[in-house]
């Protein structure tokens, strides 16, 4: 049996009066691929991304997660599916860490000595010390707050994890950090990926496949080493060129 | 020696505290039940938010007093027309006029609280799966209480303040001590009222205070002292007066607001209560609501004046003699209201023009006609009705008088300024003592503009043919002549010597 893919978008349209976001955008992802979504401001890569989850519904097409049809699943049931990270974060300021992580679970009626466990197992997992799990958000540096975004995300067993510009508020160390211990989870967990950044460089060092957007339409499709060779698009060619230069600059820097 | 004034006021407060506070709390309450939900709907929506910001401070700009007032008429129109038995005076009208009072810094903070919180926060609600009322009860209640909080405190100290007006519609509430002090010049009465309602307020304010700081700091135990403790106050108001109201045989003796008032209706509760009546007062009703509430069955007795019925009740602009407006009224008010006019009490609180002897004999003023010649030079002091009485367009109109400078004030205040020279005429009240303590003449009458205003008493339909209940206040018909009156007005007025009008009518009816 050929495994069909985890997520498919067939036509999917959007648009905010007269401005089209997302012109019939078809594509498949596979499972356990990593996909990263690049492009300009307003391209439409974050729409894109808010349509799978509905955060943002699309106004046509349809959207297949495992075969069903996102728009026939109760919202709630959905989202708590699929996991999320997005660069505000959004801890929840008035609870603690280990009530931010098991929210999920305290949504879908797991006991409490259930998520107590699975806090403990979700800190160990995104490397941070157990002691965190009774701080609240506001005590936590901002790379401890994405694991905990992450840790969050993670905590029903998701399959798919969406995420928009995860790291990008973080000091480049930090950032380079966190994508590295993330691109191992999802590794390890076997999880499928589709995540947003405007960071070509990033793009490139992190995922699978690359779709870049411009206008609302998919571009290019093609894996890192396919798209650092050259793409005929003079908007894909425009972004790939930044990362080609400063990796030439920093060879040259390095041969001196 | 403590003043038996205070000691008095001191006696009644721990029966008003309690109605204040019951009144002041469900205005509260039904304040947050639809201000909450208001400001939650209205946050997101733009569309909505500008228009209920508008809708509740629209009603901030009513003052208090005419926004209670106004509910009086409102009830009674609604009654008529659905038929549904509700009272137009009392702890309704109070209720809902405060309520609505309550909403602006309920609505406002409500809406501020919701729009303060970070938007990633509420992404992120959404994003794990929470459903519209999930992201309400863990979400943005929890996050917006303590601003919300802040609103409903705020809503609750104007709320207790405001509730003091509730006695202008027949609520009792501390507002009783300050205005019925006000009248009778009793200021230890009026401070003992305002400083309970403040106590009150600032006990109110430390409680919502504590389970602010409770949510705020997620401290357990002030969140659960604070609601405990603020249980505790409301039951307290709660658990005496359900045995009271109850009690359905009350009569209500109802009383306007100036001190001959006071003491007629103390003089009717004397003899109802020794004829074995369980009786309550309304005092401070608007000369308009009495009689309605008398019509309308929530007062029972009062006494009022054939000419404020014959103008304000029948609409009639004439002016005929005494006994044929009585008897023309007590036939009219049995036909059309069933209400009982029992008789003439044998005095008249007429509106009557009066000046300071000296000043008149100056000016060479005895009558209204001489009157009407200087009147451009002079200044008019009134009671606050007075101007909008048909009787000030009828003196006006067949005297042609035109003053120099009109003014209203409170009838005390009226009093002072005659007295320090403030103005030069006043429309004072024949019965009044101060005419004689101030050395007042009255101005005649000869063109007769002015109705004549024999004290009557009125009683309700319910009470109309009790025969037991008139026959307890028979005594009182004919009983009282004016200078009885005045002097027990004077009694009770006066700076010093003062007597409570429960007093003045034991000396009324030695």
């Amino acid at each position: 049996m050929a495994s069909h893919p985890l997520l498919s978008l067939d036509r999917v349209g959007k648009r905010y009066g007269e401005t089209v976001v997302l012109a019939d955008v078809s594509l498949a992802i596979a499972r356990g691929s990593f996909v990263a979504l690049v492009g300009a401001s307003g391209s439409g890569k974050t729409t894109l991304l808010k349509t799978i989850n509905r955060l943002r519904p699309a106004d046509s097409g349809a959207i297949l997660l495992d075969g069903r049809d996102v728009a026939a699943i109760p919202s709630p049931e959905l989202r708590r599916s699929i996991g999320y990270v997005f660069q505000g974060i959004g801890l929840f300021p008035h609870m603690t860490v280990a009530e931010n992580i098991a929210i999920v679970p305290r949504l879908t009626g797991v006991d409490a000595a259930g998520r107590e466990a699975r806090v403990g197992e979700l800190l160990a997992l995104v490397a941070l010390p157990a002691e965190l799990a009774r701080r609240f958000p506001g005590a936590l540096s901002g790379g401890q707050a994405q694991r905990v975004g992450m840790a969050r995300a993670l905590a029903a067993a998701p399959s798919l994890m969406l995420m928009d510009e995860p790291f990008g508020a973080l000091d480049p160390v930090t950032r380079d950090e966190i994508a590295r211990a993330y691109r191992a989870l999802h590794d390890k967990l076997g999880l499928t990926t589709v995540m947003v950044t405007h960071d070509m460089t990033e793009a490139l060092l992190i995922a699978d496949r690359i779709l870049v957007l411009d206008g609302g339409r998919i571009v290019a499709d093609a894996t890192p080493a396919e798209l650092i060779a050259g793409h005929p698009d003079p908007a894909v060619a425009k972004l790939i060129a930044v990362p080609r230069r400063q990796a030439a600059r920093l060879a040259e820097l390095a041969a001196r | 020696m403590i003043d038996p004034a205070l000691v008095q006021a001191v006696a009644e407060l721990p029966g008003l505290v309690r109605a204040h506070v019951l009144l002041s709390g469900c205005a509260v309450a039904v304040g947050v039940a639809i201000g909450v939900p208001l400001a939650l709907w209205a946050a997101g929506r733009p569309a909505v938010r500008a228009p209920a910001l508008l809708f509740v401070g629209t009603i901030q700009t009513v003052p208090a007093l005419a926004l209670l007032a106004l509910f009086y008429p409102l009830l009674l129109a609604l009654d008529r027309l659905a038929g549904l038995g509700l009272p137009a005076l009392g702890f309704l009208p109070a209720v809902i006029a405060l309520s609505l009072y309550a909403l602006l810094p309920i609505v406002r903070n409500g809406i501020a609280a919701r729009q303060g919180i970070d938007p990633a926060v509420i992404e992120a609600a959404d994003s794990v799966g929470m459903s519209r009322r999930q992201r309400l009860l863990l979400v943005e209640l929890p996050l917006g209480a303590p601003v919300l909080l802040a609103g409903i405190r705020t809503a609750t100290v104007w709320t207790i303040g405001a509730a003091t007006l509730a006695t202008t519609v027949g609520q009792p509430s501390l507002g009783n001590l300050i205005f019925s002090g006000l009248q009778t010049e009793d200021w230890l009465r009026v401070l003992t009222g305002c400083v309970a309602a403040a106590i009150l307020a600032l006990l109110a304010d430390a409680l919502l205070a504590l389970i602010e700081a409770g949510v705020t700091r997620r401290s357990r135990w002030r969140l659960w002292t604070g609601l405990a403790l603020l249980c505790i106050g409301i039951a307290a108001a709660l658990i005496p007066t359900a045995g009271a109201a109850a009690d359905r045989a009350l009569v209500v003796i109802g009383a306007k607001n100036f001190s001959e008032q006071y003491i007629l209706a103390s003089a009717i509760e004397e003899r109802l209560d020794k004829a074995g009546f369980r009786t309550l007062r309304r005092d401070d009703l608007g000369s308009a609501v009495a009689y309605r509430a008398l019509a309308a069955g929530d007062v029972d007795v009062y006494v009022d004046y054939t000419g404020t019925l014959w103008t304000n009740v029948l609409g009639r602009s004439d002016t005929p003699p005494a006994g044929i407006m009585r008897e023309t009224l007590a036939a009219a008010l049995a036909k059309r209201d069933g209400v009982r006019l029992l008789g003439a009490l044998g005095f008249e609180n007429a509106y009557a023009l009066a000046m300071r002897r000296n000043r008149a004999a100056a000016l060479h003023v005895r009558t209204l006609d001489d009157l009407a010649r200087v009147a451009p030079s002079l200044r008019l002091g009134s009671d606050i009705e007075f101007l909008n009485r048909p009787e000030w367009r009828s003196v006006a109109g067949a005297y042609r008088l035109r003053f120099a400078e009109m003014r209203s004030y409170n009838p005390t205040f009226m009093y002072r300024a005659i007295g320090d020279g403030s103005a030069d005429v006043i429309s004072a009240f024949s019965s009044d003592g101060r005419i004689a303590a101030l050395d007042l003449v009255t101005l005649a009458d000869p063109r007769h503009a002015l109705p004549s205003y024999d004290a009557v008493v009125l009683v309700s339909p319910h009470y109309a043919k009790d025969a037991r209940f008139t026959a307890a206040l028979r005594p009182l018909i004919g009983a009282i002549p004016i200078e009885r009156m005045r002097q027990a007005n004077l009694m009770v007025d006066r700076d010093e010597d003062k007597r409570t009008p429960r007093g003045a009518a034991d000396w009324l009816q030695r």
